[in-house]
């Protein structure tokens, strides 16, 4: 099972030929990942070498997916390019796209989940500005290293990449259903909600471990769906206690406006709904530890 | 990037959003000779409004009435150099005052919960609308906006109907409403706010204020580097911008370089726990060196970090994912031999933990190289610790 990607996913990456493309898509091939083909409108007919395997370019998505039976899409174009790419791959009716791509436009990215959500949801969108989903020992549709975890039944949704590598690192020994980055960009495709709803009803998860930072309120609404939804266990950890109001903190969307949207807010939000927030990345990684081996 | 009040009302203006005649002085004698050009068209009364990229200007004194050149220049003498929450005025707006009946609110920006944009509009306005939606809710309206239908009239009378104003200012309000609009998309803002939106005696509406937020992931489509202030952007930071480094300079000892937005803010919160015990030590900086971090950007990154004098220790928290260790420890050890050449041995204690992709070889890298500043940590909240530990015991020149 896992949520969102598994070892049936038919992966293909849209710009397959530039460095970020060729680079990762070789990391996901020696991941176990199914990548069937890739697209660049100027290289349809090619093939691309990827490590060992060598993987044909489509002109577009639709193609690929027509000759390969594609049903997920990870997105590395550059920002000017992604909006395109991204209706592109929803106008196909692709299942799942997942846009790495960092530094696009709020604009943009309200104009093809608007675009999205017109055409009645049927894609779904994870990012952009993250670094995608992986189910270990199954598929790996992103950037996330694959070598830094194991299978298991933790699931993780975050804001961040590194916290994401550094939580999978630190509990290695218990392993991963699935590891969501949903990015920290002010308007994403897949929301802690979401990905808290498909681990909820994944029968090979047990317990979720949810990071968020500063800005917004995604952590706050996510802490009202746990309190009337989930039975599973959520633990959380939440960065950006000593941010500045007003400054952006490398996340497009981690920044506090005015009173709104501190990190202390969040945690307090949380806890009130009983999820116990750590006080480091490693107390986090410690109160689920416990919680795994409690069972 | 956020823009001078004056900055927005010349975006305003060039798309048709009704604002005051006004001029920037940055001296009391030019807001003299401006005010004089006013008195000499028939408007002796002006405004002298000092221009900082925070609010409550009016409350800390940053906003003041003058009749005639002579009060002007008295009162941006008052205003220039003023302190207001930590910015400095360096420069006045003087706008040609206006006769005010009544004061409304009106912005556009991401609803970020929504995932789409959504306009605030308020007959109270003149006042924080945090304030009004605190104490009268029911007086300040949030409109959702669909990106694909944008604001026509039709759609920005219906906001102005939700923000309850009365009917002399409606039609006015909605024409700028729908030209506040296209300030908001055609430039790429993710905030374009008017607060107060003012009716005149004689009927006119008018942004009296105005404050933009420009989306800098948009800076390869817009013309946005014309707002560019060098003068009120912390040299640090803009030379870290030069370099392409994410830096923000903080107020306290224990330097912080690290790999990812997220790992580093964390970085900056375990520093300050820790901290707590040694005196109340804080993080100096954010720097986020990002993912593949060469040796390159390691060294770049060291020297911006070790140019800010009120750094007492760096702490460099690296999780290689995708980012190798190695490369990292290389960084560290060319940076250092680079300051070294250019006659500025590094003397602070540097205090590395590297994890995940090739640590142990990250660890062998800087253990070989046996440079006495550098001290590694196995653990981030003991790097942390260690790292305040160090800050503290310079500081106190022990």
């Amino acid at each position: 099972m896992a949520i969102f990607l598994t070892e049936q996913s038919r992966v293909i990456v849209q710009g397959i030929t530039g460095s970020e493309g060729r680079k990762h898509g070789a990391r996901m091939i020696a991941a176990g990942t199914n990548v069937v083909g890739g697209t660049n409108p100027r290289k349809a007919g090619q093939s691309v070498q990827l490590g060992e395997s060598g993987v044909p370019v489509f002109g577009t998505v639709g193609d690929a997916m027509a000759a390969t039976g594609a049903d997920v899409s990870v997105v590395f174009v550059p920002p000017a390019g992604t909006k395109d790419a991204v209706i592109e791959a929803v106008d196909a009716g692709i299942g799942l796209v997942i846009v790495i791509t960092e530094g696009i436009p709020v604009h943009d990215t309200a104009a093809f989940w608007a675009h999205a959500c017109a055409r009645g949801n049927a894609t779904r969108i994870v990012g952009p500005n993250c670094p995608g989903v992986a189910s270990p020992g199954k598929s790996n549709a992103g950037i996330i290293p694959a070598d830094i975890t194991t299978e298991g039944r933790i699931g993780l949704v975050s804001k961040s990449g590194t916290l994401t590598y550094q939580m999978m690192y630190e509990l290695r020994d218990i392993g991963f259903s699935t590891a969501v980055g949903i990015g920290g960009d002010p308007i994403i495709g897949t929301t802690h909600i979401d990905c808290l709803r498909a681990f909820e009803a994944d029968p090979e998860t047990d317990a979720v471990v949810m990071i968020g930072e500063i800005g917004g309120d995604a952590e706050e609404r996510a802490a009202a769906f746990i309190e009337a939804n989930m039975t599973k266990p959520v633990v959380a950890y939440v960065a950006g206690f000593t941010a500045p109001e007003g400054k952006t903190m490398g996340h497009a969307g981690a920044i506090i406006s005015g009173s709104a949207g501190t990190a202390q807010a969040k945690k307090e939000a949380l806890e009130k709904v009983g999820v116990k927030v750590g006080r480091t990345p490693s107390g986090t990684a410690g109160l689920i530890r416990e919680l795994m081996q409690g069972r | 990037m956020d823009l001078f009040e004056h900055e927005a009302k010349e975006l305003f203006a060039e798309y048709g959003v009704p604002v005051q005649p006004g001029k920037v002085a940055h001296t009391a004698e030019e807001a003299r000779a401006i005010a004089a050009e006013f008195a000499a068209a028939g408007h002796p009364l002006v405004v002298v409004k000092a221009q900082v990229k925070t609010g409550g200007r009016g409350k800390a004194g940053g906003v003041k009435l003058a009749d005639g050149p002579d009060e002007a220049e008295a009162k941006a003498r008052q205003i220039l150099g003023m302190d207001i929450k930590g910015h400095t005025v360096h420069k006045v707006l003087i706008a040609a005052a206006y006769d005010i009946s009544e004061e409304y609110y009106l912005s556009f920006l991401v609803d970020r919960a929504g995932r789409q944009f959504m306009s605030i509009c308020s007959v109270q306005g003149g006042v924080e609308i945090e304030e009004v939606a605190h104490t009268n809710p029911e007086a300040v309206a949030r409109i959702g906006i669909d990106p694909q239908a944008g604001v026509d009239r039709a759609k920005a009378a219906e906001i102005i109907a939700a923000g309850r104003l009365p009917g002399k200012a409606v039609d006015g309000a909605a024409e700028l409403a729908e030209r506040l609009w296209a300030v908001f998309t055609d430039e790429d803002a993710t905030l374009v706010e008017v607060n107060p939106l003012a009716l005149t005696t004689d009927g006119r509406v008018v942004a009296l204020d105005g404050k933009v937020t420009l989306d800098d992931n948009a800076a390869f489509r817009q013309e946005h580097g014309r707002f560019a202030d060098p003068s009120a952007t912390d040299p640090i930071e803009a030379r870290a911008k030069a370099k392409h480094l994410n830096y923000v300079k903080l107020d306290g000892a224990v330097g912080i370089i690290g790999n990812g937005a997220g790992l580093v803010m964390s970085t900056l919160d375990v520093v300050a726990y820790a901290g707590e015990e040694f005196g109340c030590i804080r993080p100096a900086n954010f720097l986020d060196i990002g993912g593949g971090a060469s040796a390159e950007v390691m060294a770049n990154g060291l020297e911006i970090v070790l140019s800010d004098p009120s750094v007492r220790a760096v702490l460099v928290n690296v999780f290689g994912g995708i980012t190798s260790c190695d490369a990292v420890a290389d960084g560290i050890v060319t940076a250092l031999g680079i300051l070294a050449d250019r006659g500025e041995p590094v003397g602070l204690p540097i205090v590395v933990r590297l994890d995940g992709n090739n640590a142990a070889e990250g660890r062998r890298i800087l253990t070989e190289a046996a440079i006495g500043v550098v001290e590694q940590v196995a653990t981030m909240d003991d790097a942390a610790r260690r790292a305040a530990e160090l800050a503290s015991l310079a500081a106190t020149g022990a």
